[in-house]
Order: C-alpha cells, then sequence, then structure tokens
C-alpha cells in the first residue's frame, strides 16, 4: 500500500475530530482546556524531572544539610543556590521533591488505574456476557467491596502483603505491593458500568451474528462486546485516576504506603505536618498544593469528559 | 409432510421453545411463554418458504431456534438428515456452513467498530476458510454480488445507508456459501424503494446459487412476491401452510382468511364490505388458550374449537391447514 493515502486518511480524521462535537464541547469549556492544560504540563514535568530539577533529592550525595530549612525564594547557606520552594531540615529542594513526589505518585495512580480497569472491565464483560449463576457470583462479589470504602480494602491488602512478603524484599515491591493494594480496591465500579453495558450489547444482532458464524464466547467478548463498551471506561479511568491519587496519597500519609526511600507526595505532606508548627509551612504547603492541583485538575477533566461524551446532557 | 421434495434439506419437526417468564434464584417452575409449540416443516433447494404472522406469534423464534441462537426446548431440527438439536457449540461449527442467517435491523445486525470487510471476511477467517490477500479478494467479490464496490471495505457501518447495510448483512450471511439463509423480516427496516431492490438481489442470488430461504416477515405482498410455499403462524403453531398461489388464492384456514382480507389494495373501486375484520387481540402466549388458539377470534368457532386442538392436515394435495371445520 502506498504512504499517501493512509496519510490522507489520517489527516481526513483529524479533520473530522476538529470538526466533532467533542471537540467542540473541549473547545467551549473553560474548565476542560485550564484542567487539561495543568494535568498534561504536571505529568510531562513529572516524566521530565531529572531535567528540570537542580538536584535529586533522594541522592543523598546531593544534599547539603547546611542549606536546611531554607526558606522559599532564599539562599541556602550551603549551596548558595536560591530555592524556590525552600527547603527542609536535610537540605533537600522541595520543588525537586515536588517533581519526583508526583513521579510516583502518577505512576502509583496510572498502573493501578489500568489494573483495576482491566479487572474490572474483564470481570464485567464476563458477568453481562454470560449471566446466570457467573453474573450473581460477580455482582455479589461486587456489591460486598462497593459496601466499604476503598481505602479499608487497600489497607487490607496492604496488611496481607506485609504479612506474606519477607521484609528483605518488601521495599523492593512497595510499590508494586500499593499498585495492586489501589487497584483491588477500585475494580469494582468499572464492572458494574461495563456489565451493564455488556447486557445491552449482548442482545445486539452483531453478537447473534458472531454467533452464528461460529465465533467462540472469548473472541465474540473481545472483538465484539469489548469495543462496543469500552468508552464509560475512559470516564471513569479518569476519575479513578485522580480518586487513586488521593488513595495513595491517604495511605503513605497515613504511613502504610511507600517507604521513605521513594516518597509520594503523600509521604512528602507526612513529613511536612511534622514540621507545621515549628513554622516550617513550606514543606507541607508545597506538597499539599501540588496534591489538591493534580487531582482536582484530573477530576475536573474527567468531569467534563463524562459529560461529553453523555448522549443524554448533549 | 409435503412429500414434494424426497430428501429436504431442512426439516423442522415438532420444534417448541418455551421461555421461562422469570429467571432467577427463586423463580423454580413458574410460569412458561410457549413462544414456539409445535412447528414442523419442510424446506427444499432453491425453495423459498415464507413465514407470515402477527408480531409476537412466534414466527422469528422459529428462526433464531432453527439457527441454535436459542435452544429449543424439544423437536428435531434435521439439516440433510442430522438432527442439529441436540448439538452443543463446537458440534455445530460443520453446520454453521451450512445455515446462516439475515437480519431486521440492519444497524444493530453490524459491529459499529469494524469495517465493512472485516464484517464480511470475519466467518472466512473463523473457520480458516481464506486469510490474507485470498480472504480479500473473497470479501471483494461478495462485495461485488452483493451490488456494493469493493473499495466501500473499508469503511465502517455508520458510513452506509439502510440498504447497504443490509447488503454488507448480507454479504456476511453469503460468505460461508451456505445452502440455506433464514431471512429474519429482511426488509421491514428499509424504505418501500429499497425494500424492492433487496429482496430483488435475493431472488437473483437464489437463482445463481440454488439458495433456500426461510423468509420471514410480516408484510403479506412480499412473502407473496418472493415465496414459493407460505406458512401462516398463529400464536406458535403453524395454522396454514400451502403453495404460494394455493394459499393466496384458496386459504383455507379462518385466520388466513382474515389476514388476506386485510392487506391493503391500492383500488379505490374496490368493494371491501366483504371484508372480515378480526375483532380482539392476540391472546397471551404465557396461558394460550386451550383447543384451537384461534377460536377466541374465530367467526365460524364452535364448541369443539374450544376443546380440542386442531392437527396440521393435508385437506387438498399439498395444502395443509389446521382447522377442524376445513
Amino acid at each position: 500500500m502506498s504512504q499517501a493515502p493512509a496519510m490522507t486518511r489520517i489527516s481526513a480524521r483529524f479533520a473530522r475530530f476538529l470538526d466533532s462535537d467533542f471537540f467542540f464541547s473541549y473547545r467551549n469549556s473553560p474548565v476542560a482546556i485550564v484542567a487539561s492544560f495543568l494535568t498534561v504540563t504536571l505529568i510531562l514535568a513529572a516524566l521530565f524531572a531529572p531535567f528540570l530539577t537542580p538536584q535529586n533529592p533522594f541522592n543523598p550525595a546531593e544534599l547539603n544539610l547546611m542549606d536546611g530549612l531554607t526558606h522559599p525564594m532564599q539562599a541556602g547557606l550551603g549551596s548558595n543556590r536560591v530555592f524556590w520552594l525552600g527547603a527542609d531540615e536535610q537540605g533537600r529542594d522541595v520543588f525537586s521533591a515536588l517533581l519526583y513526589g508526583s513521579r510516583v505518585s502518577l505512576f502509583v495512580g496510572f498502573a493501578s488505574t489500568i489494573f483495576s480497569a482491566f479487572l474490572g472491565v474483564t470481570l464485567g464483560v464476563l458477568a453481562g456476557y454470560f449471566g446466570g449463576r457467573t453474573d450473581a457470583l460477580i455482582m455479589r462479589v461486587t456489591d460486598v467491596q462497593l459496601s466499604f470504602p476503598a481505602i479499608l480494602v487497600a489497607l487490607l491488602v496492604f496488611g496481607v502483603a506485609r504479612g506474606v512478603i519477607p521484609p528483605e524484599f518488601q521495599e523492593r515491591v512497595a510499590l508494586w505491593v500499593m499498585v495492586v493494594a489501589l487497584g483491588l480496591a477500585n475494580w469494582a465500579q468499572y464492572a458494574r458500568t461495563v456489565r451493564a453495558s455488556t447486557l445491552v450489547e449482548r442482545q445486539k444482532d452483531y453478537v447473534s451474528a458472531a454467533r452464528i458464524i461460529g465465533r467462540s464466547p472469548a473472541p465474540i467478548m473481545a472483538r465484539h462486546v469489548l469495543p462496543n463498551v469500552a468508552g464509560p471506561v475512559f470516564v471513569i479511568a479518569t476519575i479513578n485516576l485522580a480518586l487513586a491519587i488521593l488513595e495513595e496519597a491517604t495511605l503513605s500519609f497515613l504511613g502504610a504506603g511507600l517507604p521513605v526511600t521513594q516518597p509520594s507526595l503523600g509521604t512528602l505532606i507526612r513529613f511536612g505536618q511534622q514540621q507545621l508548627f515549628s513554622g516550617e509551612w513550606w514543606i507541607l504547603v508545597f506538597p499539599a498544593l501540588m496534591l489538591i492541583t493534580l487531582a482536582l485538575s484530573i477530576n475536573l477533566l474527567g468531569d467534563w469528559l463524562r459529560d461529553a461524551l453523555d448522549p443524554k446532557i448533549k | 409432510m409435503t412429500a414434494q421434495a424426497p430428501s429436504p434439506l431442512l426439516e423442522v419437526k415438532n420444534l417448541k421453545k418455551h421461555f421461562p417468564l422469570k429467571s432467577g434464584m427463586f423463580a423454580r417452575g413458574g410460569d412458561l411463554v410457549y413462544a414456539v409449540d409445535g412447528v414442523s416443516f419442510n424446506l427444499g433447494k432453491a425453495e423459498t418458504l415464507g413465514m407470515v404472522g402477527e408480531s409476537g406469534c412466534g414466527k422469528s423464534t422459529v428462526g433464531r431456534t432453527v439457527l441454535k441462537l436459542i435452544e429449543p426446548t424439544a423437536g428435531e431440527i434435521r439439516v440433510n438428515g442430522v438432527d442439529i438439536a441436540p448439538l452443543n457449540r463446537r458440534e455445530m461449527r460443520p453446520y454453521r456452513l451450512e445455515m446462516q442467517i439475515i437480519f431486521q435491523d440492519p444497524y444493530a445486525s453490524l459491529n459499529p467498530r469494524m469495517t465493512a470487510g472485516e464484517i464480511v471476511g470475519e466467518p472466512l477467517l473463523v473457520h480458516g476458510i481464506a486469510s490474507g490477500q485470498e480472504r480479500e479478494d473473497r470479501v471483494a467479490e461478495l462485495f461485488r454480488r452483493v451490488g456494493l464496490r469493493p473499495d466501500q471495505m473499508r469503511k465502517y457501518p455508520h458510513e452506509f445507508s439502510g440498504g447497504q447495510r443490509q447488503r454488507i448483512g448480507i454479504a456476511r450471511a453469503l460468505s460461508l456459501d451456505p445452502k440455506v439463509i433464514i431471512a429474519d423480516e429482511p426488509v421491514s427496516a428499509l424504505d418501500v424503494s429499497i425494500q424492492a431492490q433487496v429482496i430483488n438481489l435475493l431472488m437473483d442470488l437464489q437463482d445463481e446459487l440454488g439458495l433456500s430461504y426461510l423468509f420471514i416477515a410480516h408484510d403479506l405482498s412480499v412473502v407473496e412476491h418472493i415465496s414459493h410455499r407460505v406458512a401462516v403462524m398463529y400464536l406458535g403453531r403453524i395454522v396454514e401452510l400451502a403453495d404460494r398461489v394455493e394459499l393466496f388464492v384458496n386459504p383455507k384456514h379462518p385466520y388466513t382468511e382474515a389476514l388476506l382480507s386485510a392487506v391493503p389494495r391500492a383500488d379505490p373501486t374496490l368493494d371491501r364490505s366483504g371484508r372480515q375484520v378480526l375483532t380482539g387481540d392476540v391472546p397471551s402466549p404465557i396461558s394460550p388458550p386451550p383447543g384451537c388458539h384461534f377460536h377466541t377470534r374465530c367467526p365460524y368457532a364452535v364448541a369443539d374449537c374450544k376443546t380440542r386442538t386442531p392437527e396440521l392436515r393435508e385437506v387438498a394435495p399439498g395444502h395443509w391447514a389446521a382447522c377442524h371445520l376445513r
């Protein structure tokens, strides 16, 4: 195949996207524009943290104790460098810690969201497609899951992991334990939503057609049902991303989260609040602001996405 | 039953489908919906059997049960003499090549996330018949056969009109070279002008490929145009089955008479005073009336009709009717 028609197809698609209701709704929503701008900026900043920060805040060799507790916008006594957002008592640059911390937060958020979406969508499609006992079993588990707070489920998983995994490995796998804990805490909403849309799609004749040509259930679910129920999943996933970041911060704040060697925004806030009453407010306030901005903009983006994709609100 | 074909392609005997009214943990032995209640018919090679009846009479359920999309409650479905009713999904696979379906709704019957070419080529993929360029060529050939351009293969269903979508559905049904096609109201959702095109396409395909159709419809004029024989269904049973001309000219069952007299005629001078108008509604298939299902609305009903179920009898050569009075 030649390159040219493919290119025109892509550009035609892009033109159609620019002309779509979806893009119109985006252009006319200042909230969505600001939220998406902030989200993308924060993600990029976290991604390129090593290039944007003056120091690696978790490499002890780069810290200078003489810089300890430097106020924001002042020069440190040891390195003579201006600390925009101040430094903590070990001379750690708060700005650098922020970007590195949001890296961990975002990683945990994305990974756990992908995990919970995968789990929830799989179970939801299975329940909706097979119905009967499979459906009853999966949906009862979902009901139980939704009947107590996600953070408790995460704490439970975390506690079990701490008991099961030998101590020498714990630090190495802590990040993944967090991902699994949050993933297991948040899959139920996907399962419910996807099950409902699967029930609708399963009744449609294209699914019957696939059965009549001799397709087995697995490819029918993967090739026919899944692409047609995926829409709402992206909306839930966006809102869930913000939720997962907050839950991770909560766990880390409680000390049940990530080890000190991989501090997330939640860990930074925990450190910061210990110093709040001695007047070093910047160590707490900036990570907290960062967390709020991140969660809020992702959440607003998700809200807009939900409205923009909902044919009933249009 | 109809003795004409020595070994019919498709032979359905006493097919029943009863749906449980409630499903769930606590609904054991509840009420049943008698959607299909003892239907028998044959379908010969290159023959079109029209199946007509009101909404809810079970004609679509017959089509879907014959394809085992719905598991039959009882009865036999013989394809080339083999009963496929007890077969499971895996054992059904070879018979998928024999029988395919065309759906009523050209919108819901095509996966909106697949291109037209993928939809038509999927059966070839599933049965490992052709792959790569060969599949591409087969699909292009199928597109041409149903009156679509091969360059439309890359388009998605929403880019086609209703009639074109129905052609895609026909191409998908043809891709496995089936002998029998169940056409489940294939034109009911289309404009009248498009209906004629699709009907003509189906008839041309029958001439070219020797296909047999079970043509389910509620539009009598369409059925009269395309069918060789016609079966009339009422509340889950076939009440009359005869050659097309015989059925339309000389109906034996009172229900068929009433149906025929309800067909609109584009002739203002026609005297319609002798028209038979049915009163009342179709009884519920949850508790169908005893005896003849039609006795509640039949102008000729006698006491016997309320107690004894009429069997489908051959009242004239090749003409079967289920009525005590004929």
